[in-house]
């Protein structure tokens, strides 16, 4: 939590490194020092390839980064303020993405879409996924949370089910070309989801191309274009690289955006209600709260920026399909809010950082990396063949194994990391701070003397 | 003044149950359409949409028989998760794995028995996890060709299942007994997670066919039986009979219902939990390993994303039939499968699983105790 008027140095297990810093310092110190070791870490993986290779490694690392400290930040609303576990966050991104797709598509298209501009059909994905949390919320919040979790969960298959089906595809744009029929300036095709085989999506990373090339076509740079280029160029870094890093600071932008206005809600009295629903929820409506109404409103909310970190993440490859909202997505999620510990919005984004990493990519490039520079010939194409050589001291073709199917690895790998934490440090690294309930901070009262016995005499 | 209050108290009650009674009159118009479309009964209500039609008696038959091969799985599979569920308040989220866990164990275990000497022992441990030669019906592991294959796999998909879910138990749960249940949740997230994948990694990623189907539909009084599903109806009713008998009829089972009743009530009378737990991952474990072996045995494919897929079915018939019941699990599981399969009546194809999905949330809405409330115990 971003504290303004504490100087107390931070609590947690990584906190106490910056005694003497204001929090916020010591918040910032933090975050830049995990990004920056997993740069120099990654920098080390793809060295001796060229600068430009370095640099767009670094760029998709980054990318993963922001938008998982997005969809964490999210999360931690849910989870981390309000106690709602919701393993359904896969289900509102998608919803988020394909109402995006649907209203920006390209009439022409297949689908169609209805051609509205990029920045509606983000609000319309937005607003989407809240109502779509609305209806959720509405009545599952009187479950107890584990019921929540299968009520999430199941809506989320429900969701992504939909838009796999051929049939749900013929309806929605059935019913979509009635209404636009009638609409003057919408297009008569309605609007479809591409069942299984997926839909395109208007990148919402096209603007940010248009800023560096005529009419977004490479080669025809605009005159900032021009000036930048005149800088990367020489070194060596291609001109798609520079326009990617482009995206991922407007991404930066938007995280930060999200980090205060969930900063702003956590101080808010409205937090502060949220943090006692989660504590006690009888304590919360026994005050006179209207317990429901605010967790229908935070789930809303949640699941609005759930719905936009979909769409600036699996949007902007231009794509989607509903394979890409599997359930295994919101673990993720739910991992990298783990790991920074619930609860605090500077450990979601350094759990994300941290999990992106040191779980998702780190270990998939290292092997990969280990997999290039030593040749351990090749790879056997079962696991007995693998094994067996083992027996007879020869252990080459099981690292073969291993380094051509790492990415089961790096899941036993996460799983193994979530058990761990779960077991050893359920608070994860930033989790269990104190959080000022009150707006001074009261953790650095001044001594006072005992001038009356106030506590009954018992310290005389 | 005891009337004004009772009348009071019904218009409450009225309008608590309102959601029920509507949904009870939706499940009877879907009733009576069933009916009318056996009946052959149509009658028009708008241009493009008409009550009833037509549904011949033996499609009907075929899904309703479906319906119930895979809610019997469902329902062995649920008995498991519905006590560990009870037992150790959580919700298990790496059932599924372990399902997946006995599939692979037990098949293992029938190729080698079937395919001895076929093919060397080291291809067949890892059940044609290439994809590629030797071919299913060259092993030739069913009910037919090799009947003893069928049956030692059934027992060491059990046996296997049982000592892989005391060993989770005793690494990851026990440390963390009596921590909340969303802590044990996501440990168990963690579990199904490594679980998966060291599945995968070991009998790799494809989802390829392992049982001979070769002459496994005879004909038996004029109806076309599968003899596949005859053998996993009697081995999943046989469990579930033992079941019933195990928790009514010995010290065992009583002892699990006083833990699944009041954990702290079972602690003072000296029944020791530790073991009831055990027991319990025993129970639940084996039975897991045994269904997800049968799934194999009705579909004919194996792979690593069998039980996973299953899990959120699994979740439903439990909570349909109130957690903590077996028998519960079991009915909750035939209606699911029924549901599953019944439901393509009026739904697309690809829509079956939403629809299963949907009774669940349903449920869980409307009676969170499930269907057969108050049946807490056994």
């Amino acid at each position: 939590m971003s504290d303004t008027n504490s100087d107390a140095g931070a609590d947690g297990p990584l906190g106490g490194l910056f005694d003497g810093l204001s929090r916020r310092s010591s918040d910032l110190l933090l975050v830049f020092g995990a990004l920056f070791a997993i740069y120099a870490l990654f920098t080390i993986f793809v060295f001796g390839q060229g600068i430009n290779s370095v640099v767009s490694t670094l760029r998709f690392l980054t990318f993963l980064i922001l938008v998982y400290g997005m969809l964490a930040l999210a999360l931690n609303l849910h989870w981390g303020y309000t106690g709602l576990f919701n393993i359904g966050v896969a289900g509102f991104m998608a919803v988020g993405v394909y109402t995006m797709a649907m209203l920006s598509g390209d009439p022409a298209g297949s689908p169609p879409g209805l051609g509205l501009p990029v920045p509606i059909g983000i609000i319309g994905g937005m607003v989407a996924a809240a109502l779509v949390g609305l209806v959720a919320a509405l009545p599952a919040l009187r479950l107890k949370a584990d019921y929540l979790a299968i009520v999430t969960l199941g809506l989320s298959e429900i969701i992504r089910l939909t838009y796999n089906s051929e049939a749900f595809n013929q309806w929605i744009q059935g019913a979509t070309s009635t209404i636009t029929s009638r609409v003057g300036f919408l297009p008569d095709g309605g609007a479809g989801t591409g069942a299984g085989s997926g839909i395109q999506v208007p990148s919402p990373a096209g603007p940010v191309r248009t800023l560096f090339f005529e009419g977004g076509r490479a080669g025809n740079p605009t005159p900032l274009g021009d000036a930048v280029f005149a800088v990367t160029d020489p070194i060596g870094i291609q001109q798609n690289v520079v326009v990617e890093w482009a995206y991922v600071l407007v991404l930066a932008v938007v995280l930060l955006g999200f980090y205060w206005l969930l900063s702003r809600i956590g101080n808010s009295p409205f937090g502060r209600v949220l943090k006692s629903i989660r504590e006690d929820e009888l304590v919360a409506s026994s005050l006179g709260k209207h317990v429901e109404i605010f967790k229908v409103k935070v789930f809303m909310l949640g699941c609005a920026l759930m719905g936009l970190a979909g769409i600036l993440w699996q949007g902007s490859f231009g794509f989607v399909s509903p394979n890409d909202f599997m359930p295994v997505v919101t673990f993720y999620i739910f991992v990298a809010v783990i790991i920074g510990g619930s609860g605090s919005n500077t450990g979601s984004i350094i759990g994300s950082i941290l999990f992106v990493g040191l779980l998702f990519e780190g270990p998939r490039r290292a092997l990969g990396a280990l997999g290039n520079r030593v040749d351990f010939g090749r790879a056997p194409n079962s696991f007995g063949d693998a094994v067996a050589p083992i027996l007879s001291g020869d252990i080459t073709p099981f690292f073969a194994y291993a380094v051509a199917n790492r990415s089961a690895l790096v899941f036993v790998l996460l799983g193994t990391v979530l058990i761990i934490i779960i077991q050893t440090r359920p608070d994860g690294a930033l989790g269990g701070r104190n959080e000022p309930a009150a707006a001074v901070d009261l953790s650095t009262r001044p001594e006072k003397q005992p001038t009356t016995a106030t506590d009954g005499g018992e310290n005389q | 003044m005891g009337v004004t209050e009772s009348r009071r108290l019904d218009r409450h009650t009225i309008r608590e149950q309102a959601p029920l009674i509507l949904v009870g009159v939706f499940g009877a118009l879907l009733l009576v359409d069933l009916l009318f479309r056996l009946a052959g009964v149509e009658i028009a209500l708008t241009a493009n949409r008409s009550f009833g039609g037509s549904l011949s008696a033996q499609r009907f038959g075929g899904m309703l028989w479906n319906g119930i091969v895979i809610g019997l799985i469902i329902g062995l599979a649920g008995i498991g998760l519905s006590m560990t569920y009870s037992i150790l308040s959580f919700a298990n989220f790496s059932h599924g794995d372990l399902l997946t866990s006995g599939a692979f164990a037990g098949w293992a275990a029938s190729y080698v028995v079937a395919g001895f000497g076929v093919v060397s022992v080291g291809e067949l441990l890892f059940v044609r996890a290439g994809g590629g030669a030797p071919f299913a019906d060259e092993i030739g592991a069913s009910i037919v060709q090799a009947p003893l294959s069928i049956l030692v796999g059934m027992v060491v998909a059990a046996g296997v299942t049982i000592l892989l879910a005391l060993a989770i138990d005793r690494i990851v749960y026990k440390p963390m007994r009596g921590r909340g249940g969303i802590s044990l949740l996501i440990a168990s997230i963690g579990v199904a997670l490594a679980l998966r994948y060291i599945i995968q990694f070991m009998f790799g990623a494809s989802n390829r066919g392992v049982v001979d189907t070769t002459d496994v539909r005879v004909d038996i009084a004029g109806l076309s039986v599968n003899l596949h599903e005859v053998t996993l109806v009697v081995a999943a009713v046989a469990l579930m009979l033992g079941m019933h008998f195990m928790l009514q009829r010995t010290k065992l089972g009583k002892a699990m219902r006083a833990m699944a009743d009041n954990q702290d009530l079972a602690l003072v009378t000296g029944i020791p939990t530790e073991r009831i737990v055990q027991a319990t991952w025993v129970i639940g474990g084996g039975l897991a390993g045994v269904a997800g072996y049968l799934v194999v045995l009705d579909r004919g494919t194996i792979g690593f994303n069998l039980g996973w897929f299953l899990l959120l079915l699994i979740f439903a018939a439990v909570i349909l039939g109130g957690i903590g019941s077996i028998y519960g699990a079991i009915a909750g599981g035939l209606l699911i499968g029924i549901t599953y399969s019944v439901s393509l009546v009026w739904i697309p194809s690809d829509f079956n699983e939403a629809a299963a999905f949907a009774l669940m949330i349903l449920v869980l809405l409307l009676r969170p105790e499930g269907i057969f409330s108050g049946v807490s115990t056994a």
